[in-house]
């Protein structure tokens, strides 16, 4: 997109793509992998964070954000901040929620 | 800018540039689109107005008399949705947003026409769903579908409706992407960020709620969705879910969407404000910036609906806050309108009539929503008919107040006709006497501690209760009077001139209706909005106002 600002848009060679692809491939693999392994507390960050991974691969090489303008960047980050609000007020909330002792309120942990 | 070529042949007009069905039904000309989303928002407006009409009727009289109790829930529920989500969210940005951008911004088109076009499809396709569940006896969830109820125990058409919500949402994204790309690279030469009309501001500050708050409300609708089929276990506590989740996955986009509501009304009462007190307007960066202001921590006060539920007494007290703080910047606006009517030269035309209630009207709901932000005080009013009457004086008094008086400023432009007077002014006055008769005596019930969504009540209500609905009655018939004289202006009203108003801005410099491209050569802008002379009635502007 904001490649239209320049004369010469920047063309991203058919081999990164397809070595992107070849990514994502063993990432999903590797999703269904350890998705059958028992890593106790560490199974939810694992798989999140190769989802991250695979999302970043996709943000970065298949949406241009590697070679978008500084704006585009700023753009795409603003809306993850938001995400990350959503998720911080979020848990501001069930990670506090049997902090105050309540009469009569049985606190399971 | 000038409606003349050189022939000395006028341009056919955007309404006369083509005729029949499919040139509107394929049209991409932003003014067209305009005009099919306004006859579509009507449609669901009177659709969701019907619905309030038979609550009301329900509600004269203490016993649940008139509907079963079970129709009574699908009847408030279906007034929520179709009002929320087919009418207030659409009703000023696919209008006159859409009409109006292009125009105030000196370009000839949105960013993406088809994407436009194809944003009132979305729109409709979604209404159809909705439309399917209504005549299939509706949902009764509430329109804000809390789970588990909307999950495991209601009987109604959920997924119908809830695929209608998914599906309209994209369309509101489809829009705020259009317009934050439009205001971003198309303005005309010398129309610096400064120099936009506020209108643009609000609706740049609307399109950022619409980007990044829509998904997540298409993305709880799917839940309750996957949760209501599957039971995979999100919000369904007997399946390991949270029901709590789901309000904070709802509220953060739904508090943020009565902004989406609301700011392109404040966005049109600048324009009001400015050309009926014929003033520069007072602090034109604040409100710009407060706009802005509005939209990121519109983001940051959800949990204020959450006070009564299991929520962290810790993360209330951080939501209450926040939900204090959002009202800087909504006062700051109130004050910078008061402040530009100060010494102004002020006529009482019917679009004023509009800002000049959208004001009173907004301020009261604004400061009861302070009062409901305050944990103690909500304790004791949640749910009863004082939170029931504060949204009403935001998205009644507030959003469709600036929608009316928008299309009462605008209509001259849009159509080329004017319209009567007398009865415009009366349907004014008229909406603002049975609008706070409706729902002035609710803030009372609600203290006295009416709940909402109940079909009978104690006969001690009754009173406060017969007054709602004889100001309920008083207020459709000043909805139907415009809806008469406007469709009598569309042929019959006497021909409007480029500037009936006298008002500053690119959209009342080409003629009345514009041409299909807006401009036959593009315009250069030199000055700032608002930029009254003194032949125009402008006062300069006392010591105070130039500090900005
Ligand atoms: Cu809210």
């Amino acid at each position: 997109m904001a490649n239209h600002d320049h004369d010469t848009p920047h063309i991203t060679g058919l081999g990164t793509y397809f070595a992107v692809f070849g990514a994502l491939m063993v990432l999903t693999a590797a999703t269904v992998f350890v998705a059958f392994q028992d890593l106790g507390m560490m199974n939810n960050v694992v798989a999140l964070g190769i989802a991250t991974l695979k999302a970043v691969l996709v943000l970065w090489f298949f949406m241009h954000l590697g070679h978008a303008t500084t704006f585009t960047r700023v753009a795409m980050a603003s809306t993850l901040f938001f995400f990350f609000l959503l998720l911080a007020f979020l848990f501001g909330d069930t990670l506090t929620r049997d902090l105050l002792d309540v009469p009569g309120r049985v606190i399971e942990l | 800018m000038t409606p003349l070529v050189s022939t000395g042949k006028r341009i056919p007009d955007y309404l006369n540039a083509a005729y029949g069905l499919k040139s509107w039904l394929f049209t991409t000309d932003h003014k067209r689109i305009a005009l099919l989303y306004m006859a579509s928002v009507t449609m669901f407006f009177f659709l969701g107005g019907l619905m309030a009409v038979l609550i009301r009727l329900e509600l004269v009289t203490p016993q649940g008399d008139l509907v079963e109790p079970d129709v009574y829930n699908r009847l408030f529920t279906m007034h929520g949705i179709i009002m929320v989500f087919f009418f207030l969210i659409p009703a000023i940005p696919a209008t006159l947003g859409n009409f109006l951008i292009p125009i105030m911004i000196g370009a000839k088109d949105l960013a993406f026409p088809r994407i436009n076009l194809g944003s009132w499809y979305v729109y409709n396709a979604g209404g159809l769903f909705t439309m399917y569940s209504i005549l299939n006896g509706g949902v009764d969830t509430g329109w804000t579908f809390y789970t588990p109820f909307s999950t495991t125990f209601s009987n109604t058409y959920v997924l119908a409706t809830g695929l209608g919500i998914f599906i309209t949402g994209f369309s509101s994204i489809m829009t705020g992407l259009n317009f934050l790309v439009t205001i971003h690279r198309m303005r005309a030469p010398g129309l610096t960020w400064f120099r936009l009309p506020l209108f643009v501001w609000a609706h740049y500050a609307t399109s950022i709620i619409m980007l990044l708050g829509t998904p997540v409300l298409a993305i709880t609708v799917l839940l309750v969705a996957l949760e209501r089929s599957f039971h995979i276990g999100v919000f369904d506590p007997a399946y390991g879910g949270d029901p709590i989740l789901f309000q904070h996955l709802f509220w953060f986009y739904s508090h943020p969407a009565v902004y989406i509501m609301v700011l392109p009304a404040m966005g049109v009462i600048s324009e009001l404000i400015t050309c009926f007190a014929r003033k520069r307007v007072f602090g034109y960066r604040f409100i710009a910036y407060s706009s802005v202001a509005i939209a990121v921590l519109g983001f940051l006060v959800w949990g204020h609906h959450m006070f009564t539920t299991g929520q962290s007494i810790y993360a209330s007290t951080i939501f209450s806050v926040l939900s204090m703080l959002v009202a800087v910047p909504s006062a700051i606006k109130v004050f910078n309108w008061t402040a530009t009517l100060y010494r102004g030269s002020i006529s009482w035309d019917t679009p004023m009539l509009y800002a000049l209630g959208f004001i009173g009207l907004f301020t009261i709901g604004g400061l009861t929503g302070v009062m409901l932000a305050t944990l103690g005080i909500d304790i004791h009013v949640h749910d009863t008919y004082f939170v029931v009457a504060h949204f009403h004086y935001i998205m009644v008094g507030g959003t469709i107040m600036g929608y009316l008086g928008g299309i009462h400023f605008w209509w001259p432009k849009i159509t080329g006709r004017m319209y009567p007077a007398f009865w415009s002014k009366f349907a004014a006055i008229t909406i603002f006497i049975g609008f706070n008769l409706t729902f002035f005596p609710q803030f009372i019930l609600g203290y006295m501690g009416m709940p909402r969504r109940y079909h009978a009540y104690p006969d001690e209500w009754q009173v406060l209760n017969v007054m709602s609905s004889a100001g309920a009655s008083i207020l459709g018939v000043g909805y139907l009077i415009p809806m008469i004289y406007l469709a009598w202006s569309m042929r019959y009203g006497p021909r409007a001139e480029a500037n009936p108003w006298g008002a500053v801005g690119l959209e009342w410099e080409i003629q009345s209706p514009p041409t299909a491209h807006n401009f036959e050569t593009e315009p250069v802008v030199d000055k700032e909005a608002y930029a009254y002379t003194a032949e125009q009635g402008y006062v300069p502007p006392t010591k105070e106002a130039e500090f900005v």
